[in-house]
């Protein structure tokens, strides 16, 4: 799986209240969540975004509220990936439950810009910046998150259980 | 092995686990609320299981736009409601209904040596049963209400240890802002922080609580507390079910051990825009304030309103700032009212509320304008956290909070009393 898309740059620490503020936590419906993505870092965000831009930041991305409404707010944006020197856990959790491609660059990424364009190699976790022409390398998923994000995210994966324990 | 490790191998029927390895383990609990259920619900219905695998074990509470805000949360709520109606799940209605991290030990739903996850980051607050508690979002949260399982990856663990006598006016609030301070938001990811030492020793259960309420400040998986005397005497009576002590081995291996002398600890203070931000008070400088607010999961408990009840006694709320107090629970709300605290905050000028997490997220009962600050004995400090993008919250201990509420501006307790 490859993407190849337009940046937003964000920094470190984007917490999971500025990705969706809780004033729009009473509702679960996924375009209405990306309406308000970001509104509050980065006002011109959820109007200038387009399908397949890629959100690259810094440590801990996603950190605070478990709220799952953040990485459906920035899926349903059409966000195709994004890449961050760390993530938050539960977020890092959410997003690969709900099929959201996330990449871990520990080593950052370097001098990239919003506007810059990215090419992000998901199987083997290299991303590089056409803009620059520099090359990132990110952690590969464990075996079982691979499966995971194979079978469509979690939901598929336990219910391809539950069915396998239903049939005598 | 360390406590963590030894509750995630018992929960996944293994002799033994390493930091690093994934399993699938068995839950006692699962949890979520008015924001996280109604996702998980909807994907439950995707899943093909009819039924919930346990539904003494799966606890619903609508605490975070409760009591209903607006039509949506109104709505949101009522699927939440239907929900456990339908499948007979523990659910506790306006009325009854406490903000989750208070009510669940309380109630004596969460046990020592429990496996717990809940679609909600301040899940992490049972850690100081001497619970295995983390937050998840909702898909994990439906997999689990229909399974009762769950994947982890076991993890590394960062231990604790605190020295010394607590001086007067600092607490558990002000050992784990200065934890955050000192390891940063993000000091303890993936990992778990075990707190340990003679000052925890001393702490009370409602100030073991707020550290482990705050681990996920750090972006630890949980915190978590041996469980010892104090422990057993507070879940004794609670609990509905049996339980199991777990101590972590004199050889249990750590990622890195801290050790915080703390006899000359200042109460603490995080500043905008992250818990890691910390000061101690006597630093803070002159900072004006228009609100405070005395509750949430991290302090809502009968202690933090005896604390702030005894700074506020006698004195009355700076003109210039709205003090709105919550008490956790309907039972922390009676108790306050039978102490004489409730009369000391009312007569004090205080607002007193309901129990709801409402303002600690910028949800509803207590929501700042623009250019407006809080001192707030909440959790978090993130840009637009208690409402406008530029508005500011300061996070501190419910003694600092009510001291500030006095004097209109971040004070010291000794200030006032």
């Amino acid at each position: 799986m490859e993407f190849s898309g337009r940046v937003w740059r964000l920094g470190d620490n984007i917490d999971t209240d500025v990705i969706i503020p809780a004033r729009w936590l009473n509702t679960t419906d996924p375009q209405e969540l990306a309406s308000h993505c970001l509104e509050d870092i980065q006002p011109e965000f959820n109007h200038a975004v387009q399908a397949g831009d890629i959100i690259v930041a810094g440590r801990n991305f996603g950190c605070g509220s478990s709220r799952e409404h953040a990485p459906i707010a920035i899926k349903a944006s059409g966000v195709a990936c994004v890449v961050a020197t760390s993530f938050a856990r539960i977020f890092y959790r959410n997003a690969i439950n709900i099929g959201l491609p996330i990449l871990e660059c520990p080593g950052g990424t370097g001098s990239t810009e919003t506007s810059h364009q990215l090419l992000v190699n998901v199987e083997n976790g290299r991303v590089k910046n056409l803009t620059t022409g520099e090359v990132y390398q990110a952690n590969p998923f464990p075996p079982f998150m691979r499966e995971l994000i194979r079978a469509g995210g979690l939901l598929p994966y336990v219910a391809a259980q539950i069915g396998r324990q239903q049939q005598p | 092995m360390t406590i963590t490790e030894k509750i995630l191998a018992d929960h996944a029927g293994l002799v033994e686990v390493h930091p690093g390895q994934l399993i699938s383990a068995r839950v006692d609990v699962v949890l979520g609320n008015d924001i996280t259920a109604p996702v998980a619900i909807e994907q439950f219905a995707t899943l093909g299981a009819d039924r919930v695998f346990d539904p003494q074990r799966v606890i619903l509470v609508p605490d975070h736009f409760t009591p209903n805000k607006d039509i949506k949360s109104a709505e949101q709520v009522k699927k939440v409601r239907e929900f456990a109606r339908e499948h007979g799940t523990v659910y506790f209605e306006v009325g009854q209904m406490g903000i989750e991290h208070c009510l669940l030990p309380e109630q004596g739903l969460v046990v020592p040596g429990d496996l717990i996850i809940g679609a909600d980051s301040h899940t992490c607050t049972y850690g100081a049963l001497g619970a295995l508690a983390t937050g998840v979002g909702s898909t994990d949260m439906a997999a689990a209400m229909a399974t009762g399982q769950t994947w982890f990856r076991v993890p590394s663990t960062l231990k604790f240890v605190f020295y010394g006598h607590l001086p007067p006016w600092v607490g558990g609030k002000d050992l784990i802002l200065y934890t955050i301070g000192q390891i940063g938001v993000d000091g303890a990811q993936y990992q778990a922080m075990e707190f340990t030492g003679e000052t925890i020793a001393e702490l009370s259960m409602d100030g073991r609580f707020t550290m482990a309420n705050m681990a996920v400040e750090a972006g630890a998986k949980n915190g978590i507390f041996a469980a010892d005397a104090k422990t057993i005497s507070y879940i004794g009576e609670r609990a509905r079910r049996p339980f199991k002590v777990y101590r972590s081995d004199p050889d249990a291996e750590y990622a890195a051990v801290y050790e915080f002398d703390v006899r000359n600890l200042e109460p603490q203070v995080a500043f905008p825009f992250l818990p890691e931000n910390v000061k101690p008070v006597s630093q803070a400088g002159p900072v004006e304030i228009a609100q405070v607010v005395i509750g949430s999961c991290t302090n809502g408990r009968l202690e933090d309103l005896a604390l702030a009840a005894r700074v506020l006694q006698g004195h009355q709320v700076h003109r210039d700032v709205r003090l709105i107090v919550i008490p956790g629970t309907q039972e922390i709300y009676l108790a306050a009212m039978r102490q004489g605290y409730i009369e000391t905050f009312i007569t004090a000028g205080a607002a007193v509320s309901t129990p709801t997490c409402g303002p600690c997220l910028g949800g509803h009962m207590g929501i700042l304008a623009k250019g407006e600050r809080a001192v707030s004995t909440t959790n978090r400090n993130f840009v637009g956290r208690m409402g406008h993008p530029e508005s500011e919250v300061y996070l501190a201990n419910p003694a600092v909070a009510a001291a500030s509420a006095i004097l209109g501006r971040i004070a010291s307790p000794e200030e006032v009393v």
